[in-house]
């Protein structure tokens, strides 16, 4: 009697703590696990290669068109045609449309970086990280800004004689800036 | 493996730039029929083997999309349930497949962040797991069912561009508590380790909401092709900016504008303007059989099949049409039925031998129902690139011949 009045609580107790286990949510994660190492300067630099539209990250270094021909016919020219416009690959040259800018109205029409880039220094970090094809990565700052210039020379947007550099590079003001548009797609019972 | 020479690559793509291919390169070529004893109850059985395979009479393959090497779609009409076969996942990738040591794998998270951090592979391995089941698309999928269609596209021709996996990894949001990410940083800029050192610009709300960094798929590691040993995962978002083989995250107070965000998968539209960062793959089905080049063999009793998926939630209804869409009707979904994951519908279909042109329309939880190719076109215009989520159609002829198909309307 006496053995099961003592049972009696404590299997009650257990079973409560039994359930409380049971249904308990799991600890909380702590905000911050201590994992990883701190990056260093050096390590942050060697793979912090791209370039933003106001400049930043831009290395030193300058090319002027001229420049950009001779690295273009050596490096480029194999893939996307002397001119730009009948390589193999992506056309590379054509201000045309000139007006109107309707691609959407037109599968036909090549998107190229003059009728269709929105910012010069997508240029700059695009070729700098994967051009060209066959040595991706391998072209010094001095060439990028070369071909850069060569290529906006070839799409008339700069004149022959431009030299480019971090300063100058991010206020060339590509012809297609202004038509790009944030999506306005939310979901629900309209179609956009 | 063969070295791609520069001559190699002209060869490969020689007469000009990348193209888009026809049905052919969709058809399945005979192979001879695997040999079987003619009774296997009276010889024993193969044992054990390290690695399962296929039956031999079992041949999905991936097929190439264009004539650039870098795309294959997935055999949607071989596929059951909703989760695919790693080995039959699709495939994109800008400058082919790299090849990583897992011991030498780095994650760099730097920018707009209080600790600039260094992870290796063991210690993401060490935040808490997750999984998660959801479909990964390429936002160019389906244009064959938007211009220029042909009759004799199967449904791997026409969206094998989208798979769905058991996803593991660690959520973006818990690397980001790691990190301390600064107030005012909106936009992380997500690069790869390919040799196309892939970038993309994605919005911080995504890491808070159910971004992860992945490292495992169906039960085991990522495979090389979707980004091994690591990738960005963006459930129900568009596949390009799910940077696969992750190396660097830089946290910024704007967009980076890389030539993936600008040049390529940004949207022309009618109204003469681009839209960008559009991530959010909209509602879309497909019906994968009855689907060409299958040849209905006698009328009566068949069950319409198919996947649908919405990057904004949840399928919640899918209707078909055996009549060219005079009349929808019900299908059922299959369960699971999960949010920014492939759903499979069924329809039951009585085929009475005469033509039929069968239609399926996607409905998500947000309210948006799949629209018609006409409808597409009105907003989006002939020319523009990616999202193709119209209606699709498939016209049994009477003969019982199947082919891909649009409504006259």
């Amino acid at each position: 009697m006496s053995a099961r009045g003592v049972a009696g609580p404590a299997l009650a107790l257990a079973l409560v703590f039994a359930r409380a286990a049971a249904s308990a949510p799991p600890a909380p994660e702590p905000p911050r696990f201590g994992f990883g190492r701190p990056a260093t300067a050096a390590e942050i630099r060697a793979w912090d290669i791209d370039v933003r539209p106001d400049g930043e990250g831009l290395p030193p270094g300058r090319g002027t068109v001229a420049q950009g021909a001779t690295v273009y016919a050596a490096k480029c020219a194999a893939c996307h045609g002397a001119s730009g416009r009948n390589g193999p690959f992506g056309a590379l040259v054509g201000r045309e449309p000139r007006a109107g800018f309707p691609f959407g109205r037109d599968p036909s029409l090549a998107r190229t970086v003059g009728n269709y880039w929105p910012y010069a220094t997508t240029l700059y970090d695009y070729v700098n990280r994967a051009m060209p094809w066959m040595q991706p990565g391998s072209l010094e700052p001095d060439e990028v800004y070369a071909l850069v210039a060569y290529l906006l020379f070839l799409n008339q947007i700069v004149p022959e004689d431009t030299a480019l550099d971090a300063a100058t590079l991010p206020r060339i003001v590509m012809p297609a800036r202004d038509r790009f548009v944030r999506d306005n797609r939310r979901g629900g019972p309209e179609i956009r | 493996m063969a070295r791609l020479t520069r001559r190699a690559l002209l060869k490969r793509t020689a007469g000009g730039a990348a193209a888009i291919l026809g049905p052919a390169a969709f058809a399945q070529e005979p192979a001879p029929r695997p040999e079987v004893p003619p009774d296997p109850t009276k010889i024993q059985g193969r044992g054990w083997q390290p690695l399962g395979e296929r039956s031999p009479f079992e041949r999905p393959q991936r097929r190439p999309w264009s004539t650039e090497g870098g795309v294959s779609t997935s055999p949607l009409q071989d596929l059951e349930g909703i989760i695919v076969p790693a080995d039959l996942h699709f495939e994109r990738h800008h400058a082919g497949v790299p090849a990583i040591d897992p011991e030498r794998y780095r994650l760099l998270v730097h920018g707009m962040v209080e600790r600039p951090t260094i992870f290796t592979l063991a210690e993401l391995k060490r935040f808490p797991r997750r999984s998660r089941t959801c479909f990964i698309e390429c936002s160019g999928n389906g244009i064959r069912g938007y211009r220029d269609i042909a009759k004799e596209l199967t449904p791997q021709a026409v969206d094998g561009l989208t798979s769905t996996s058991e996803w593991a990894g660690v959520p973006l949001a818990v690397i980001f508590r790691e990190v301390g990410v600064k107030a005012g940083a909106t936009w992380f800029l997500a690069e790869g380790m390919d040799a196309a050192v892939m970038t993309r610009s994605i919005p911080v709300e995504k890491a808070w909401d159910d971004a992860m960094i992945a490292y495992a798929q169906n039960g085991e590691a990522l495979r090389p092709e979707q980004g091994y040993p690591a990738r960005l995962l963006l459930p129900g978002w568009e596949g390009n900016a799910q940077v696969k083989w992750i190396r660097r995250i830089e946290l910024s107070d704007q967009p980076f504008m890389t030539r993936e965000e600008t040049a390529r998968y940004s949207d022309p539209l009618p109204d003469c303007t681009a839209r960008m960062f559009s991530f959010e793959m909209d509602a879309k089905s497909i019906i994968t059989f009855p689907a060409h080049p299958v040849t209905l063999p006698a009328r009566g009793f068949w069950e319409i099949t198919g996947l649908a998926w919405s990057g904004r939630g949840r399928i919640t209804r899918v209707e078909v049409s055996t009549d060219g869409g005079a009349k929808w009707e019900p299908a059922a979904l299959e369960e699971p039925v999960l949010p920014k994951s492939h759903t499979r519908f069924r329809f039951p279909w009585r085929w009475s031998g005469g033509e039929a042109l069968l239609m399926s329309r996607a409905t998500d939880e947000t309210g948006y129902v799949q629209p018609t190719l006409a409808q597409l076109r009105a907003v989006r215009g002939l020319g523009t690139q990616y999202h193709y989520n119209n209606v699709r159609a498939w016209r049994v002829e009477p003969d019982g011949r199947v082919f891909f198909g649009l409504p006259a309307s």
